[in-house]
């Protein structure tokens, strides 16, 4: 009697995950299904005129990594992402621990989550747009360099490898590194006090607090920041898109997987389009997988 | 039992919000009101309701659909438009008044594709779109005319009403190039685009003593002159073009084959010796490698950019030299113009209609006040100082004394449009060109800033993105 009443109510328990279901497989899984079908295909537009679709099975994959190219931009799109998201998670953790130690006394604790949060709430292309001003040739950046005496002409910031790829680092850093600290601070808070006071008790100094017990406790949220995090990298497209104008200049160095993805959509070519995004999708995949059993080795 | 009855209400509610969802894309969309909204997905949920109505024989009755769509990417037609269309009324940013046929603005502007992104789906949308959807009229630029005008999408000239003797003013090129390989005209232009070497006034009297055409014409009448100069420039701190991209336009109108044989690439020797004469001067400090179009290039509009020419025709002068704000060297009549180095051409913008058109008449009215009828073309010339298609109009003002540019500060520079509109041949343009001179200047201003290592590895760029811009193509 028991037991059939608990199926009962079980069942209501599907019905209502239903909706999720089903937005699932319309959203999700069909389009997943179809982007594996159409990259089987030759289908692009030339012009005005339709070319294909015709079943070209794997000549699509064949074409992409049959060149250097895309293994090139996976590697821009890579280090770009460890670029921003190392300085991300040292400012986060270390702001994070700020704000969850007590002892500290922070003022104004709410404000300034707010003001880190911000930059988040732009629209990435916004932001890009802002920063292609302030670094343009002849923009501010570059004025009050000069005028300070430390350049003698405008240095051109996007017309150097370094410098472009440092700016789309930077920008992403200030965009998530508050997301972040929001994150690895709900954390923190989770913590139960009385283990930081055993270990006052017991006379442990702050850093031997931070690296014994904050960090081991944790880590299931730092492992959750890193995987979000790379998927999120490895799909970088708003910012370097908006930058260089879709072109990832100088010399294709800025020039992400995702943004090549969309270079090829401008002829409609849903088949080459298709093929990159399976490759990509076994990436995620596999770099997923591999950062998730490392960590239940350590355990 | 109520609980569950409250459950079921609480699922099916949460079902119905789901369809909601659903249902909301098929109810109809709002009339493409703004240019902002996207056209094409307007287009492709057209109301049923509105398709119901009797319009499509609207225009075999001579009765002209309520809505005339136009897609450009600019302001520049619709400025013309508004200035010399009689019977032209403004209603707000994007919308106009013929009569009581409401003009609907859809302009995207050309960067990386977009236009042609956009134009491409709206064109092959036509079909299902409801009669007030569909476009009437769209403009065309000379980098990938072709692309359309060998197309079912423009519609004939000829069986839009208007008699070919009519064009007979026009160059001859303006028609060519919107011939298609039937020997059918589809579309006509109000503008003819000779272009000519604009220079400061100021700075060629501080530089080289004088600001008269003919002299500063013999000191550029070639590129080594043109090199020399550019020296003396540097040495007063001037930089003699805003970007390298300047002179792109004359070196490529001076080609001897087309960017593309079919389906293969090729690279013209003029084209190779822009990239090397570019470099050249770019690494002699007299000239710098911004993109066209963006703040860093506009710069030279004003006396502070220090720039002493840029390379472009009428239109440029008119339209895009700042005349209107105050401060720009164009405002002051600043500037002077002359032949420069080689003879040249830029841009254009054509007026196709569309077919299945349900405003022919309104379309071909259009056409022929705004590019044939030779007063209009004329108040065109006094009034914007624009190159306009018409021979005789033209050649008229050209021997007029009292017509003159202020911004070119009272030059009367017809004479050598003229003779540069004789000289203009489109023979060797393709319908790639567009995508492919902007992937090859942006490979080579990357070898420029020393970004590839050779010509070879910049060029080497340059197929990689055309080829995946132009999936057909090869090389």
């Amino acid at each position: 009697m028991k037991n059939s009443k608990v199926t009962r109510v079980n069942r209501w328990g599907y019905i209502f995950l239903i909706p999720f279901f089903l937005t699932y497989v319309i959203f999700q899984v069909i389009p997943l299904c179809s982007t594996i079908y159409n990259s089987l295909f030759e289908n692009y537009r030339s012009g005005l005129k339709q070319i294909g679709p015709n079943f070209v099975g794997f000549a699509n994959f064949a074409k992409l990594l049959g060149t250097i190219d895309v293994w090139n931009y996976f590697e821009n799109t890579l280090f770009m992402w460890i670029g921003g998201f190392i300085p991300q998670i040292v400012v986060s953790l270390l702001l994070a621990y700020w704000f969850s130690d007590p002892s500290l006394r922070l003022k104004f604790q709410q404000f300034f989550k707010t003001v880190i949060y911000m930059p988040n709430l732009i629209m990435a292309s916004a932001f890009a747009m802002l920063f292609f001003t302030l670094f343009a040739d002849q923009g501010p950046i570059n004025s009050i360099l000069i005028s300070m005496g430390i350049l003698k002409e405008p240095f051109k910031f996007f017309a150097s490898v370094t410098a472009s790829r440092v700016i789309v680092m930077f920008m992403n850093f200030l965009m998530w590194f508050g997301n972040t600290t929001i994150l690895l601070l709900a954390g923190m808070l989770g913590i139960d006090s009385a283990l930081y006071e055993a270990a006052e008790v017991d006379g442990a100094t702050s850093s031997q607090v931070f690296f014994r017990i904050t960090l081991p406790i944790l880590r299931p949220i730092l492992l959750y920041v890193l995987v979000t995090s790379l998927i999120g990298g490895l799909q970088m497209y708003d910012v370097p898109q908006i930058l260089t104008n879709g072109k990832g200049d100088p010399a294709k160095s800025t020039l992400t997987v995702i943004m090549y993805l969309n270079q090829h959509l401008t002829s409609k070519n849903f088949g080459m389009g298709g093929a990159l995004s399976v490759i990509m999708f076994f990436i995620t995949g596999v770099l997923s997988i591999v950062i998730f059993n490392l960590n239940k080795r350590k355990d | 039992m109520k609980k569950k009855v409250l459950s079921v209400l609480l699922s099916a509610a949460m079902a119905a919000s789901i369809l909601a969802g659903c249902g909301q894309a098929a109810a109809p969309a709002a009339p493409a009101a703004d240019a902002g909204s996207d056209a094409s997905e307007a287009e492709a949920e057209a109301p049923a309701a509105e398709a119901e109505t009797p319009a499509a024989d609207t225009a075999a009755s001579g009765e002209g659909g309520k809505v005339l769509n136009i897609a450009a990417w600019n302001e520049e037609f619709k400025t013309r438009l508004t200035d010399h269309y009689p019977g032209y009324e403004v209603v707000d940013g994007t919308h106009g008044k013929i009569g009581d046929v409401t003009v609907n603005w859809l302009i995207t502007p050309n960067e990386n594709n977009a236009y042609q992104d956009r134009l491409d789906e709206i064109l092959l949308g036509q079909e299902s779109a409801s009669q007030d959807d569909k476009l009437d009229m769209f403009l065309v630029e000379a980098d990938y005319a072709l692309k359309y005008v060998d197309t079912e999408y423009a519609a004939s000239v000829e069986g839009l009403g208007i008699n070919l003797d009519e064009t007979k003013d026009q160059y001859q090129y303006t028609k060519d190039i919107m011939t298609d390989s039937n020997g059918v005209l589809k579309g006509v232009s109000w503008q003819g685009c000779p272009g000519v070497m604009i220079y400061q006034r100021a700075v060629a009297k501080e530089v080289f003593g004088t600001d008269e055409p003919e002299e500063i014409q013999k000191l550029f009448a070639d590129w080594n002159k043109f090199n020399e100069s550019a020296d003396k420039l540097k040495e007063k701190g001037y930089l003699t073009t805003a970007s390298v991209a300047d002179t792109w336009r004359v070196y490529q109108n001076n080609v001897s084959k087309p960017f593309v044989d079919g389906t293969t690439i090729q690279i013209d020797d003029n084209i190779k010796k822009w990239a090397e004469d570019s470099k050249d001067l770019y690494d002699r400090k007299c000239t710098t490698t911004v993109q066209q179009w963006t703040d860093d290039w506009n710069k030279g509009f004003y006396p502070e950019g220090k720039v002493f020419c840029y390379f472009g025709p009428a239109w440029l002068i008119d339209f895009c030299m700042a005349a209107d704000t105050e401060g720009s060297i164009a405002h002051d009549g600043g500037w002077a113009a002359t032949e420069g180095p080689q003879g040249f051409f830029w841009g254009g913008t054509w007026i196709c209609g569309c077919e299945g058109t349900d405003n022919a008449d309104l379309v071909a009215d259009i056409m022929r006040k705004m590019t044939m009828d030779p007063a209009v073309m004329k108040d065109i010339v006094l009034k914007d100082n624009d190159f306009v298609n018409n021979r005789p109009v033209m050649e008229e003002l050209a021997n007029d004394t009292s017509y003159q540019n202020a911004v070119l500060g009272g030059q009367n520079a017809l004479k050598m449009f003229c003779a540069g509109a004789d000289k203009i041949d489109m023979s060797n343009l393709t319908a790639y060109d567009q995508g492919l001179l902007g992937d090859y200047q942006t490979s080579m201003m990357g070898w420029m800033n020393g970004n590839f290592a050779s010509y070879e590895d910049a060029l080497e760029d340059f197929y990689k993105s055309a080829e995946v811009r132009y999936p057909e193509l090869t090389h």
